[in-house]
């Protein structure tokens, strides 16, 4: 059986994302190829991809769902299985192909068991199915803090062009709001620091979590309630809606540790809390926890790393 | 313009859910109900959509059990004109979700189909992209903000990095995200008036969908378990662990 992954578009490289998937993607046992629509040759280098499929249209660029899934879904006779990252593009763009190819998709999977046999997180992570599909091909989306990224190099794939139905009319995109910023990227950064609704306004969200994240060279996250309250843009949010990150260390300062921003840190490899209540939740999940006042306990964290 | 809001009953949001010892499934006795919370937002959307003078009527649709019926009286208190329930005691999967919302759709010929970006029992969110694909219309999901001009709607979307705004042609498929709004709630006099709006009731073969599931789930068990660690006394104890770490 040969899988398809669909590479979520990321400039001119190969995303973080993508590459967990070509490893989830090689756990079936068949060949992998990609389907990319732009820098063919840098996904050409994965490690472990033997075919690479470029769909270079500017119909395909933006990410919109209803020009890309006829293009997935016309490709799948040649295929048993097309997997993509969880990211917002994947979860967009997947369900489409799986209705298109009457199946069931199987969404957000931590572990492949068998050819079809799958286990992904439910009820908020709350608890984790194992799932089997009867359908004749598997539709997946990846979790991919959940695998570890295949190489980025090392590869030497063959490309070819792809093509499909391109522009299917209804939908235009206008534009994207991006935060720009030098930052690593919140889903691929070694160091994490998180805030909560504790940090209480934009002003000192920025003032305490900036300078130990420039510190720390550290991505910037928060949770559900600092995004809600609009200290920062939605796409800081870490938890089971938001962003699903599994950084070296996590240090979530002021943030209680509610079940959906639990389920989006858990698993990190060390997670630090700073919280002044002794009995909020962040701290039986926390390797490292300090009981402290956010306000003093920061900005002397800061200077003294 | 009609809009379609379809709702799913779920476990309430504030209950924790257990896992059932012989990994059956969650256990749902005794656990207090209530509409998903993303759906609530598509009901909130569609009624302030009406208010604004851009729809004329809101129909909220749920498939499930007969209890399903309390989720679509909520709606219906919130403000919904009236509920069709396609009544099943089988776990419909998204896809045949998708395909009786399709036949209703075909009937009804909403403007918009309004509807949560993932319920959060099964956290699947693929309902709404697939009625988009089987309707063969576009897809605004994940919505922060919809805005309805003329014969079209701008959706700006919450992706991962950052909004993105796309302009779809009607009718098309808006999925929520957590941020659209704050849903009302329904007050005593408008549940009571709710009781007296119309329901019906069909059945998934009444609209020709097979519901059979496609997945089956084996096994559900509890997440593995994160053990707390150590509390540190003050900050010179938390810097000295973090550089042992290798951290700064």
């Amino acid at each position: 059986m040969t899988t398809l992954v669909f590479a979520e578009p990321h400039g001119d490289s190969v995303s973080d994302a993508t590459l967990a998937t070509v490893t989830a993607a090689a756990a079936l046992g068949g060949p992998v190829h990609v389907l990319a629509t732009a820098a063919g040759d840098a996904h050409a280098a994965i490690a472990g991809v033997e075919k690479v499929l470029v769909a270079d249209d500017a119909a395909y660029a933006n990410g919109l769902a209803e020009n890309l899934a006829p293009l997935i879904a016309g490709l799948m006779d040649g295929y048993d299985a097309v997997l993509a990252p969880a990211t917002t593009t994947g979860k967009n763009v997947l369900p489409r192909v799986a209705a298109l190819l009457d199946v069931m998709q199987v969404s957000d999977i931590i572990s492949v068991e068998g050819p079809k046999t799958f286990t992904r997180p439910i009820y908020a992570g709350n608890a984790i199915a194992t799932v089997e599909s009867s359908d004749p091909k598997l539709v997946i989306t990846v979790r991919t803090t959940a695998f570890d990224k295949a190489e980025a190099t090392g590869g030497s794939a063959s490309t070819e062009a792809a093509s499909g139905p391109g522009d299917a009319g209804a939908s235009e995109f206008v534009k994207l709001d991006a935060v720009k910023s030098d930052r690593p990227e919140l889903t691929s950064a070694g160091i994490v620091v998180s805030g909560g609704r504790a940090l209480k306004d934009s002003e000192t969200f920025e003032q305490y979590i900036t300078p130990l994240a420039d510190k720390l060279g550290a991505a910037i996250g928060a949770s559900r309630a600092a995004v809600d309250a609009g200290y920062v843009p939605n796409d800081y949010q870490v938890g089971q809606t938001g962003k699903i990150v599994a950084p070296e260390v996590y240090i979530a300062i002021g943030i209680s540790g509610a079940i959906q921003h639990l389920a989006g840190m858990k698993d990190s490899k060390t997670i630090v809390a700073i919280n002044k209540d002794p009995d909020a939740p962040i701290f039986q999940v926390a390797d490292i926890g300090l009981v402290a006042d956010l306000f003093n306990a920061v900005p002397e964290l800061t200077e003294k790393l | 313009m009609k809009i379609l809001v379809p709702v799913k009953r779920v476990i309430d949001y504030n209950v924790k859910p257990r896992v059932k010892s012989d990994g059956s499934g969650v256990d749902l006795a005794n656990v207090k109900m209530s509409m998903n919370p993303f759906d609530e937002i598509a009901v909130e959307e569609a009624l302030r959509l009406k208010e604004a003078g851009k729809a004329e009527e809101v129909v909220a649709v749920s498939v499930g059990p007969a209890k399903a019926q309390e989720t679509l009286r909520t709606a219906l208190a919130m403000g919904a004109d009236r509920a069709i329930l396609v009544e099943t005691d089988e776990l419909v999967e998204p896809l045949a979700v998708a395909k009786i919302l399709k036949a209703i759709a075909a009937e009804e010929e909403p403007g918009i189909v309004m509807l949560g970006k993932q319920a959060i029992d099964d956290d699947s969110n693929q309902t709404g992209q697939m009625l988009a694909a089987l309707m063969e219309r576009p897809q605004g999901t994940f919505a922060s903000k919809v805005e309805i001009d003329g014969d079209s709607v701008s959706v700006t979307r919450e992706v991962d990095g950052g909004l993105e705004t796309v302009k779809l042609t009607l009718p098309a498929i808006v999925t929520t995200d957590l941020r659209l709004n704050e849903p009302r709630y329904a007050s005593l006099p408008n549940i009571m008036k709710a009781k007296k709006k119309p329901l019906d009731t069909k059945t998934p073969a009444d609209y020709g969908v097979d519901v059979a599931p496609r997945l089956t789930t084996t096994n559900v068990s509890e997440p593995p378990v994160r053990q707390a660690g150590e509390i540190v006394e003050d900050v010179d104890a938390l810097v000295a662990k973090l550089k042992s770490m290798g951290v700064a």
